[in-house]
C-alpha cells in the first residue's frame, strides 16, 4: 500500500495548511481540527510536504524560471543537493539540524536571512517549524506525492465494532474513529434516511406514498430495495446529469459579450440517457473525449463529443480570432485537468506549475490533443452554429436517437461536436501564455509525473482517453469516486476534488479512497454500483444529530462519526417546491425552458445584439414546471434564483459548489413567485387529499415539505400562524385575492377565498423552515 | 533575489527558538482566531462553535490607516473617448486626415474592426478645450460641470490596460483578470473589510443606459460577481421600479405584520430544530432571515428619494427626477453611502462610439457631466468626501484616428487600450492634480503610466489594504485582485 499512513496524525497535516497563512486569508476548502499535539512520527506526505508546498515551492518548486538560490524542494534530489558556488552547504541534511540550513533560515530573526522572506507575505508557525525540525531529526524520509502513485487495494482493517459495519467502507471509517476515541452515530431514523436517499440519489423529495411504504416496510432489505428503485428512475439520471453539467460547463448561450443562444441540449439529453442506462464510466468519458475517433463512430458517439464544445465562444466584433481559439483549446485542457485528473493545470499555461510537477511543456503537450479541431475563434455571423457541427434530422432523432426529446419537432438541429483535422495543427509552448508567443513545438503527450504516454497509444484524443482510463492511471478513478463520495457526503474524501496536487487537501481516509478507486475499476467503472455501495454503508446511514461533544471534538466531521446536515442545492430547492406542489412536469430532456424570472433583467443589461437572449420571454404552461436542470442558462446573466443558492456560473469547469447561507436566499424563499405558486398548489393538494380539518391538512403539507410528521409544538405554532393569517385574509378579501393570484396555477379546491389564502401562506411558511431546504 | 549567505551563520542558531518536542499547542481560542469568522468562533460559554458572521470581514485590522471608508465607482461602460473629454491634442486637429505615422503606431495591436482599414486618418476633437481651475487642467466643453470641480479631482491621463475588446477589458477592470471567474473589486472589499451596516448589502450595484449609443455594449452580472468568495460578498443590484432588489418585495397580499408573524413562528420551530440537531448552521439561517427582513425595510427607505430637497435635484440636473437614469443613480449612490454601504458600483452604458462619435458623445457627456460633478460637490458639502473615494472611468480609451470614413462633421473611434483618462476624487487622493502625459498624437503614454492593476492596488491602499496581502486560496493558489502585478501609485496619494 502506497502511503503507510499514520493516519491518526492526519489532522495535524490539515492544521498545517492553516497555520502560518496570512491572517487576512482563509482557505477554500480549509479544514482544521482543534487538537494540537505533535505526532510521534512524522509522515512526509501528510505533515511535511504541505508546508513545503504552500510556503516554499513558490520560489523553490518545479518552476525553473522562478527558482531562487538554485534550491528546489519539490524533488528529493533537489532537496538534498549541495548548494552555493562552493557546493559546501545543504538545505536539508538528514538527521542533522546543525547542517541543515533550512533550520537556521526558518528560525532566524534576520529579515535578510529569514525563510519564507518577509516580502512573500508567508510565514511558518511554531508548529510548522517544529514539524520540519522533527522530520529532519528523524532522518528526513522522502516520499513521492501520494496521488501520483497508482492506488493498490489496501487490506481492510479488522475492527471490533460490535456489528456496526455494513460493508468495508465502515471498517475503514470505524478504524479511524476508534483511534480518535470517537464512536459512530446510530442509524438515522427512517424518515430522515428516506429523505436523504431521495435527495442524494434523485435530487427530489420523497412522495407521501414512498414515505408510507418505506416507514411500513420492516424487512431487512427495505433500504436496499429503496436504493435499487431510486437508481432505476429517470430522476436519478437527471440528478447525475445536473452535476455533470457543472463539470462540463454546459450552457444555452455562447458566454461572451452579446451572449447569443446556442443549441447544446441534445448533448445534455445524451448524458441523461447514458446515466439512465448506467454506461460504464470509462466508456462515458471516452465517448465524450474522443467519440469521433472511434472506428466508424455512431451518431451517438459523435453527439457525446459535444462535451468539449460546451466552453464559451465569442462573437464580439474586432477580437483576434486566434487569441480566442487558443482560449478554447486551453479551456478543454484545463477542464480535462480538473474533471479527470483532479489537477489545476492553469498555472502551467504561463509557466511551469508553482506547486505540482506539471511543466509548461506538459501543459502544451496535453493542449495539443485538443488543438486539432477545424474551428474558428470568432463566430463569423450572429445566428450561425460554429463549425464543426453535425446536423441531426427530426427523422433520424425519431428513428435512432430517441433519447433526444425533440419536442418542438425541429427539422434540423445543428450540434457542435469534435472533429479531427486531417493534418494536426502544430502546437507550441506559448511563452507566458501569449497566443502568438511561440516557443518550442510540442506534440501530444501527457504529464510524465502522472503517467507516461505509451508510444503505442494513438497520438490523439482516443489515445488520451485510453491513457486516462488505464488502470495504471493514478488519478482518474480516485478523482471520480471522490466526486461520488462528495455527492453523498457533501465533502469528498479529498475536500478539494479539483486539486489532488501538492496544494490540495489530503484525503481524510486515504486507504478508503484507494479501496474505492480500485473497486470501481474492478467493477467495470459501474457508477450505480458505486453509488449503491456508498449509500449502503452504515457510515452513510448514520444520524445527523450532532452531539455536543462530537461537535467540539470534530467540528468539521472529518471522522465521519455522523451524517452531514446540508442545505439543498439550487436545483433541488426549486424542484422540491415544484414536486410537493404536484406541479413538477416529469418529462425528460428537450430544449431548455424559461420559467419565472424577475422582469427586465436581460433587457436592462443587453447591448441589443443578442437576438433571442436580449429579452427574457417567459414560457407558460408546463414549461414553468420542468426540473431546474432544464432552465435556460444564459451565461452572462444566469437565473438569479439559482445563482443565489450557489449554482455554478458555467463559465468554466466546476466540480464543487459553495454551500452558503445568505439573506438573499431568504428573500427568494419568501418572495419568489415560483415558490409562492408552488405553496398554493401544495395547499390545494392538501385540501383535496387530507381530511377536512386544519391539523390534517397542515400535517399533509408538513410531511411533504420535511419528510416527517410535525411535533406537537410545531403543530401548535403553525396552527396559530394559520389563525393569524386567516383573520387577516378574512378582513381583506383584496389581500387574499392578490396572494392567490401569483403565478399561473389555478386552485381546484372548493374553499372560501380567505381560508384558501391562509392555507397557501401556511404552505409557504412551512417551506421556509430550515428543515424544508435541508437534508439531514 | 540573490543567494544569501548561509554558511557562516550555520552554527549560531538561536536555540531558544526551538520548541520543545512534546507540544506546541495553540489553544482552541487561538485556533478560532486564526480560522477567523469562516467557520468558528468562541461562544459565550468559551466553547468553540461554528459561526458564519461573514459580514464582519476577514481582516481584523487594516494593513495601513485607511484614508477612505467608502468607494463609489462611476463606471463609464464602452470606453469613453479621452480625446473629446480630457486629453487635449491640438496636433490632431492640425494634422487632421493625415495617416497615423508608423513611428507612432509602432505596429501595435488593433482590433479586428479597424485592422483592415487602408488608412488611419488622424482626427482631433471637434469640441474645444479650455483650461480650468487652479490646476489649469484641460477639459473639453462637453463637460462644463466637471470643469468647475477640477481642483477637487485627480485626473489620470496615462491609464493603460491589457485588453482591447469590451468583454475582457471590463472583466479585467472589475476583477483583475480578463477571463471570468474572479471576484470583483466590491466583493474583495466586502470579504476583506466586511460590512459597516446591518441592513443593507455591503456591495451595491446600479445600472443606467446612456443616450449616446443606446444599443451598445452589454453588461454581465459576473462583473459584480463574488467569483470564488462566499456568495455573501456578491454585489446586489438595485433597480428602479417596483422590485428594487431582486425578490425584495413581499408578495402581493402580504404585509409587514404578516411577514413578521411568519418569521417569528418559523424562527421558533427552527430554534427547536437547532436543539434537536445541534447544528449551528440553523442559527445562521435564522439570522439571515432577520437580515432579509431588515433589508425589506431599509432598501425602500434608501430608494425613496422623494424626501430629497429641491436644490439637490437642481444640483444633479433634470434627469435626476427620472428613476433609473445616471443622475438618479448618483443620488441613490450617495444615499447608500450615507447609510454606510461600503462600495457602490454604478455602470453607465453607451460610450462605445465607433461611428457618429461627435453626436453620440455630446449626448453621453450630457448624461453624466452634471450629476458626476454634483456627486462630488454633494459629498463635499456633507463632509463625506474626505473619506469617500469617487472614481470615474471606462474600460479603455479610443483611437486618435477615425474608424470608418472621416468626413467634415463626422468620425468614429475604435478601442484604444494604450492610453486613456480616468479621474478620482476624495478619500486620500491628491486633489487638483493632472497626472501622467500622453504623446502629442494621443496614442502612447509619454510619462507616468498607470496600469489597471496599479489603479486597483491604489484603490485598495486608500482603503487601508495591502493589495499583496488580501488573498484567498482557491484551487491551491493564492488569488488577489491584482493577480501578481500592481504598484500603488504614490504620486496620487494626498
Amino acid at each position: 500500500m502506497l502511503l503507510n499512513l499514520r493516519s491518526k496524525y492526519f489532522f495535524f497535516g490539515l492544521l498545517l495548511l492553516m497555520i502560518g497563512c496570512n491572517p487576512a486569508e482563509v482557505e477554500e476548502g480549509a479544514t482544521a481540527f482543534a487538537v494540537q499535539k505533535m505526532p510521534d512520527k512524522i509522515d512526509f506526505n501528510f505533515h511535511v510536504k504541505p508546508i513545503l508546498s504552500d510556503r516554499c515551492f513558490h520560489c523553490h518548486g518545479p518552476d525553473d524560471n522562478s527558482r531562487e538560490a538554485g534550491l528546489r524542494l519539490d524533488t528529493k534530489e533537489g532537496a538534498f543537493a549541495a548548494l552555493g558556488d562552493a557546493k559546501d552547504h545543504y538545505a536539508i541534511v538528514a538527521g542533522s539540524l546543525e547542517e541543515s540550513s533550512l533550520i537556521e533560515r526558518m528560525y532566524t530573526d534576520d529579515p535578510e536571512m529569514m525563510m519564507p522572506p518577509p516580502e512573500s507575505n508567508l510565514s511558518l508557525s511554531d508548529y510548522d517549524k517544529a514539524i520540519l525540525k522533527q522530520w529532519i531529526e528523524e532522518g528526513a524520509e522522502w516520499k513521492e506525492h501520494w496521488s501520483f502513485i497508482p492506488p493498490q487495494k489496501p487490506s481492510v482493517p479488522a475492527v471490533d465494532n460490535k456489528g456496526w459495519a455494513s460493508n468495508d467502507i465502515d471498517r475503514f471509517v470505524f478504524n479511524k474513529m476508534d483511534k480518535a476515541g470517537i464512536t459512530p452515530s446510530p442509524q438515522a431514523d427512517k424518515a430522515h434516511l428516506l429523505r436523504r436517499l431521495c435527495f442524494d440519489l434523485t435530487g427530489l423529495p420523497p412522495t407521501l406514498e414512498q414515505m408510507d411504504a418505506f416507514l411500513e416496510d420492516e424487512s431487512p432489505d427495505a433500504v436496499e430495495n429503496l436504493i435499487d428503485d431510486l437508481l432505476e428512475t429517470d430522476a436519478y439520471a437527471e440528478h447525475m446529469t445536473a452535476k455533470w453539467l457543472d463539470l462540463a460547463r454546459y450552457a444555452d448561450t455562447h458566454g461572451y459579450q452579446d451572449d447569443l443562444e446556442r443549441v447544446m441540449w441534445p448533448w445534455r439529453d445524451w448524458v441523461i440517457h447514458a446515466y439512465k442506462k448506467n454506461m460504464p464510466f470509462d466508456q462515458f468519458v471516452t465517448w465524450q473525449l474522443a467519440g469521433d475517433l472511434l472506428p466508424n463512430p455512431t451518431r451517438e458517439q459523435l453527439i457525446a463529443t459535444a462535451f468539449n464544445r460546451n466552453h464559451k465562444i465569442t462573437q464580439e466584433g474586432g477580437v483576434i480570432p486566434e487569441e480566442y481559439r487558443v482560449e478554447y483549446v486551453a479551456d478543454r485542457t484545463q477542464t480535462f485537468g480538473i474533471a479527470f485528473l483532479g489537477l489545476t493545470m492553469e498555472c502551467s499555461r504561463c509557466h511551469d506549475h508553482k506547486y505540482d510537477p506539471i511543466y509548461q511543456k506538459d501543459y502544451y503537450s496535453l493542449y495539443s490533443f485538443f488543438n486539432n479541431i477545424p474551428e474558428e475563434g470568432l463566430i463569423p455571423n450572429y445566428g450561425v452554429t460554429p463549425e464543426p457541427f453535425i446536423t441531426l434530422t427530426d427523422e433520424e432523432i425519431e428513428s435512432t436517437l430517441s433519447f433526444i426529446n425533440n419536442i418542438d419537432s425541429v427539422e434540423n438541429i445543428e450540434l457542435m461536436v469534435m472533429q479531427e483535422m486531417e493534418k494536426p495543427r502544430q502546437a507550441y509552448v506559448l511563452n507566458r501564455g501569449g497566443y502568438d508567443n511561440y516557443g518550442d513545438p510540442v506534440g501530444p503527450s501527457t504529464p510524465a509525473a502522472v503517467l507516461a504516454f505509451e508510444e503505442d497509444l494513438p497520438a490523439n484524443r482516443l489515445g488520451l482517453a485510453e491513457w486516462l482510463t488505464d488502470e495504471d492511471n493514478p488519478l482518474m478513478a480516485r478523482v471520480t469516486v471522490n466526486r461520488l463520495w462528495q455527492q453523498l457526503f457533501g465533502r469528498g474524501i479529498v475536500a478539494t476534488p479539483e486539486d489532488f496536487g501538492n496544494q490540495g487537501s489530503l484525503p481524510t481516509h486515504p486507504d478508503l479512497l484507494d479501496y474505492l478507486a480500485v473497486k470501481f475499476i474492478e467493477d467495470g467503472w459501474d457508477v450505480k454500483k458505486m453509488v449503491k455501495f456508498i449509500a449502503m454503508s452504515s457510515t452513510y446511514q448514520q444520524s445527523s444529530v450532532i452531539p455536543k461533544e462530537l461537535l467540539e471534538k470534530d467540528p468539521e466531521n472529518l471522522l465521519l462519526a455522523r451524517s452531514p446536515r446540508k442545505r439543498l442545492e439550487a436545483e433541488m430547492i426549486r424542484d422540491h417546491a415544484l414536486s410537493i406542489g404536484g406541479l413538477l412536469v416529469e418529462q425528460v430532456g428537450g430544449p431548455s425552458v424559461k420559467p419565472y424570472q424577475p422582469e427586465g433583467l436581460w433587457a436592462e443589461t443587453t447591448g441589443g445584439g443578442g437576438g433571442s437572449t436580449s429579452r427574457y420571454v417567459r414560457d407558460t404552461g408546463s414549461k414553468l414546471y420542468r426540473r431546474s436542470l432544464y432552465t435556460f442558462w444564459k451565461r452572462t446573466l444566469p437565473p438569479p434564483n439559482m445563482m443565489t443558492f450557489d449554482a455554478a456560473s458555467r463559465d468554466f469547469c466546476i466540480v464543487k459548489r459553495q454551500n452558503t447561507s445568505t439573506p438573499m436566499q431568504a428573500l427568494i424563499l419568501m418572495n419568489d413567485p415560483q415558490i409562492i405558486e408552488a405553496g398554493r398548489a401544495l395547499a390545494d393538494r392538501a385540501i383535496q387529499a387530507a381530511p377536512a380539518n386544519l391539523e390534517d391538512r397542515m400535517t399533509y403539507m408538513f410531511r411533504l415539505s420535511t419528510s416527517r410528521y410535525p411535533t406537537p409544538e410545531e403543530t401548535s405554532e403553525l396552527k396559530a400562524y394559520f389563525g393569524e393569517e386567516l383573520k387577516r385574509f378574512s378582513a381583506s378579501e383584496e389581500d387574499a385575492k392578490a396572494f392567490l393570484g401569483i403565478g399561473e396555477y389555478k386552485v381546484e379546491a372548493d374553499l372560501e377565498i380567505d381560508e384558501m389564502a391562509a392555507y397557501a401562506i401556511l404552505a409557504n411558511a412551512i417551506f421556509n423552515l430550515d428543515e424544508s431546504i435541508t437534508k439531514s | 533575489m540573490s543567494e544569501k549567505p548561509i554558511k557562516e551563520r550555520a552554527l549560531s542558531l538561536n536555540r531558544r527558538s526551538f520548541l520543545s518536542k512534546a507540544s506546541v499547542g495553540i489553544g482552541t481560542a487561538a485556533l478560532a482566531g486564526l480560522l477567523g469568522k469562516r467557520y468558528f468562533r468562541v461562544g459565550a460559554n468559551g466553547q468553540m462553535e461554528m459561526a458564519t458572521d461573514l459580514r464582519k470581514g476577514m481582516m481584523d485590522a487594516t494593513h495601513f490607516a485607511p484614508k477612505a471608508k467608502r468607494v463609489i465607482y462611476l463606471f463609464q461602460s464602452g470606453g469613453p473617448s479621452q480625446l473629446e473629454l480630457f486629453d487635449y491634442k491640438p496636433l490632431l486637429n492640425k494634422r487632421r486626415g493625415e495617416d497615423l505615422p508608423e513611428s507612432i503606431r509602432q505596429g501595435q495591436r488593433l482590433t479586428g474592426m479597424t485592422s483592415g482599414q487602408d488608412s488611419f486618418p488622424l482626427v482631433g476633437s471637434q469640441f474645444p478645450f479650455k483650461q480650468h481651475g487652479q490646476s489649469g487642467a484641460w477639459v473639453s466643453d462637453l463637460l462644463p460641470y466637471t470643469s468647475k470641480i477640477v481642483d477637487d479631482l485627480c485626473i489620470v491621463k496615462s491609464m493603460y490596460t491589457d485588453a482591447i475588446n469590451h468583454d475582457p477589458a471590463i472583466t479585467f477592470f472589475q476583477t483583475g483578470s480578463q477571463q471570468p471567474g474572479r471576484p470583483s473589486i466590491g466583493s474583495w472589499l466586502s470579504y476583506g473589510l466586511g460590512s459597516m451596516n446591518d441592513n443593507l448589502p455591503t456591495f451595491s450595484v446600479l445600472l443606467s443606459r446612456g443616450t449616446g449609443r443606446p444599443a451598445g455594449q452589454p453588461l454581465y452580472s459576473r462583473l459584480w460577481g463574488n467569483g470564488f468568495l462566499h456568495s455573501i460578498h456578491q454585489g446586489v443590484q438595485f433597480r428602479s421600479g417596483k422590485d428594487p432588489v431582486l425578490y425584495l418585495n413581499d408578495p402581493d397580499g402580504v404585509n409587514r405584520q404578516s411577514r413578521r408573524q411568519m418569521l417569528d413562528r418559523i424562527s421558533k420551530i427552527n430554534q427547536q430544530q437547532k436543539e434537536t440537531f445541534g447544528d449551528p448552521e440553523i442559527a445562521t439561517r435564522i439570522a439571515q432571515y432577520e437580515m432579509a427582513y431588515r433589508m425589506q425595510t431599509s432598501v425602500p427607505d434608501v430608494m425613496d428619494i422623494q424626501d430629497e430637497p429641491e436644490y439637490i435635484y437642481r444640483m444633479y440636473g433634470p434627469d435626476s427626477t427620472q428613476p433609473g437614469t445616471y443622475a438618479a443613480n448618483c443620488i441613490l449612490a450617495r444615499r447608500l453611502l450615507e447609510r454606510d454601504v461600503r462600495f457602490v458600483q454604478l455602470y453607465h452604458m453607451g460610450w462605445d462610439q465607433h461611428d457618429g462619435l461627435p453626436g453620440a458623445i455630446a449626448k453621453q457627456a450630457m448624461d453624466v457631466d452634471q450629476a458626476s460633478a454634483a456627486l462630488v460637490m454633494d459629498l463635499k458639502q456633507r463632509g463625506m468626501l474626505e473619506d469617500t473615494l469617487v472614481v470615474w472611468g471606462g474600460e479603455f480609451g479610443r483611437t486618435n484616428y477615425s474608424q470608418g470614413v472621416l468626413t467634415d462633421d463626422n468620425y468614429g473611434r475604435d478601442h484604444h487600450p494604450r492610453c486613456f483618462t480616468m479621474w478620482m476624487a476624495g478619500g486620500g487622493i491628491k486633489p487638483g492634480v493632472v497626472y501622467g502625459e500622453t504623446d502629442d498624437f494621443g496614442y502612447n503614454i509619454a510619462e507616468n503610466p498607470v496600469h489597471v492593476h496599479d489603479f486597483q492596488a491604489t484603490l485598495l491602499h486608500l482603503l487601508g489594504i495591502d493589495h499583496e496581502k488580501l488573498t484567498f486560496k482557491y484551487q491551491g493558489r493564492r488569488f488577489r485582485l491584482t493577480d501578481v502585478h500592481g504598484h500603488v501609485v504614490k504620486d496620487l496619494l494626498a
